[in-house]
């Protein structure tokens, strides 16, 4: 409080010292998963501009997308792309396209809780069929072949999602429909689904203490959530075969091999993407950015801060647990900020 | 009487009548402005609605899939999950509810009634996530170690049967329950308290016991207000989002056992709404605050016959 009081003085100071500079104030609202990566950014980016004011409201993805269609914001943020129908919806609303921004990425990773078992190796066949319900067991043949040092137990497996509708489950069964065509027929990808089995946990922290209390269980959560409460999670097979477990480097090493075949409005799902070294369940998060920006002081505000955000603002991001964007897609995006208007 | 007030007087008189005036209109529309809410709510509603209720039609309160991808709604199994889990806290909350009201206010030391009413009232104003988060980590536990005796003697019948992961049902129920006993405490003890000492003297001089006092004189006399106060409890536990979705498991499935995981209406529309995208699955979600205000209406309404129906016959 005390901290805010003296901000805004310092705010009153500088805006009384400035010779009456004009204070912009840049209005975004979306995804909840990037919201403490922004929210530094934002804020390292307001001291050295001090008249640029950022206000981010972390409503979630669905609602960013709502917000920038509707005009009320100069910014969207989502976990996902939006889809054809959506940016038809926003032309014919808006009068302008819509451009993509990836900003950072993240992972989700499969936690369990099995009694005397620490490390646990999936397949995506295991994964695909723990969430369909058709393993049923943690000693199916599915999982034992996959981790020959493990007791695994004779006893039925809980499967934990996410109750809430959010960009996790959206990268979680975005991944399963494309390793599995039945999951891909039968459920779909979207941030709820209608699960085959499981039980709902509200939020990474409903299905962590789901999965805390029930022995035999296996759910999903974002991989900071995972490390930053020291989470066991296992390791995912990629498409080359090799089994990797998920951290900042896999992350961006999926990242790196879509890199290439990008698409050049960077809507692009990265999950099962090939490489050795690739974690199969990434995902980068989006700014959603129109590509006409009337004002035109904050069309400058917003192009420098794309800018910076992606060459000193990438900097900022491991620190947060983060997994940066790689080179190639960094040098693409900086040309495609010259599409705003 | 006996003489016409003086002019001063009379206008003071005309004054504090254009008062009455004045305060009948503000209560008035105090009163409107209830109407109003209400009526826009549901007018809200009803509009935002219109898609859902369009493609879908009677068969949404029908049908027991939910699938945002496939574009399908159906409100079953939340209805079922919102009616079983307040069913449930009636069931348990009633009992535990009306006999500490009446403990509290007709036989308890006064010491001991004052100290307990405050904490009760405390108890009122926890945050229902603090309940959701006492569910998970102290309760649910504790039905762990219930399930057997459970399983044991009532496993007979399809209540008690099933796998039980910790979060269901039961423990949805027991959470509200928890949650609604304070209201109807601290609500049944006003109106017990208010019942005329001369209805308890009267009694008593004609011999009635204090136990008979209480409960054949005192409690059909406060009878009324005792079910209002079960009624701001059963709203209560209807409406009730956060502590439900941290231990119901989130399950939008029919399950006649208490230990499986179930879903109720307000859980679904915290949980989902924020991340509805498209035009129809908003709306879905709209028309399933409207089958909860509906749900709401229908057994309110219920109980009020059945209220008047059985205070006829303890009147008589």
């Amino acid at each position: 409080m005390t901290r805010t009081i003296f901000r805004a003085a310092i705010g009153v100071a500088l805006f009384a010292g400035s010779t009456f500079a004009q204070q912009l104030l840049i209005n975004g609202a979306g995804a909840t998963f990037p919201y403490p990566m922004y929210s530094k950014w934002f804020d390292a980016y307001h001291k050295a501009n001090p008249n640029l004011n950022f206000n981010y409201q972390s409503i979630g993805s669905g609602g960013g997308i709502k917000q920038i269609t509707e005009g009320t914001v100069d910014f969207g943020a989502s976990d996902g792309p939006m889809t054809d129908e959506q940016i038809a919806a926003y032309k014919a609303k808006r009068g302008n396209n819509i451009l993509h921004f990836p900003t950072v990425l993240g992972a989700v990773v499969p936690t369990f809780n099995v009694p005397g078992v620490t490390e646990l190796n999936f397949t995506a066949d295991a994964l695909a069929g723990i969430f369909l319900g058709k393993i049923t067991k943690w000693n199916d043949a599915e999982l034992t072949k996959a981790n020959p040092g493990a007791k695994l137990p004779n006893a039925p497996i809980v499967v934990v999602h996410r109750s809430d509708g959010s960009g996790t489950t959206y990268v979680w069964v975005d991944y399963l429909a494309k390793i599995s065509p039945e999951w891909k027929s039968k459920v779909g990808t979207a941030t709820s689904v209608n699960w085959p089995v499981g039980l709902g946990g509200k939020g990474n922290e409903g299905v962590a203490g789901q999965i805390k209390q029930t022995p035999n269980s296996v759910g999903y959560v974002e991989l900071i959530y995972a490390v930053q409460n020291k989470m066991a999670y296992g390791k995912v097979k990629n498409a080359s075969g090799a089994y990797v477990q998920a951290s900042l480097a896999s992350v961006t090493a999926a990242a790196a091999k879509a890199a290439k075949t990008m698409p050049e409005d960077f809507r692009v799902s990265i999950t099962n993407a090939e490489g050795k070294d690739v974690y199969p369940i990434s995902s980068f998060t989006w700014l959603l950015v129109p590509d006409k920006i009337a004002d035109g002081a904050k069309k400058k505000a917003m192009t420098d801060f794309l800018k910076w955000m992606l060459t000193g603002g990438q900097g900022l991001t491991e620190a947060l647990d983060y997994a940066k964007l790689p080179k190639p897609v960094v040098d693409k995006e900086l040309k495609a900020i010259a599409k705003i208007q | 009487m006996k003489a016409r007030p003086s002019g001063r007087a009379q206008s003071f008189q005309q004054r504090l009548r254009s008062g009455d005036d004045l305060a009948y209109l503000v209560t008035f529309a105090a009163a409107l402005s209830i109407l109003a809410i209400t009526g826009l709510l549901v007018y809200q509603l009803y509009i935002n609605s219109a898609l859902s209720r369009h493609k879908f039609g009677w068969a949404f309160l029908t049908t027991r899939t939910w699938d945002p991808v496939a574009e399908q709604f159906g409100a079953l199994p939340f209805i079922y999950g919102t009616v079983v889990t307040s069913g449930l806290a009636l069931l348990i909350g009633i009992p535990l509810g009306v006999g500490a009201a009446i403990f509290l206010a007709e036989l308890a030391p006064p010491k001991i009634s004052s100290a307990l009413t405050f904490l009760i009232e405390l108890l009122a104003a926890v945050p229902s996530v603090i309940f959701g988060l006492l569910g998970v980590f102290v309760l649910i536990p504790a039905l762990r170690t219930l399930e057997e005796p459970l399983r044991k003697t009532l496993g007979w019948t399809p209540l008690f049967t099933g796998p039980f992961y910790g979060v269901s049902l039961l423990s949805a129920g027991v959470v509200l329950a928890v949650m609604i006993i304070p209201f109807i405490i601290s609500i049944s003890r006003e109106v017990i308290l208010s019942v005329p000492n001369e209805q308890r003297e009267a009694a008593l001089a004609l011999g009635a016991t204090r136990w008979e006092t209480t409960w054949d004189v005192v409690i059909p006399y406060a009878y009324k207000g005792i079910t209002g106060s079960i009624f701001l409890a059963l709203a209560r536990s209807l409406g009730e989002t956060m502590a439900v979705t941290m231990v119901v498991g989130n399950d939008p499935k029919i399950n006649t056992s208490l230990f499986a995981p179930g879903y109720s209406i307000a859980a679904v529309i915290a949980n989902e709404f924020t991340e509805a995208t498209g035009d129809l699955y908003p709306s879905a979600l709209i028309e399933l605050g409207l089958v909860l205000f509906a749900l709401t209406i229908v057994i309110n309404g219920a109980a009020r016959i059945l209220v008047a129906t059985t205070t006829q016959r303890a009147g008589s």
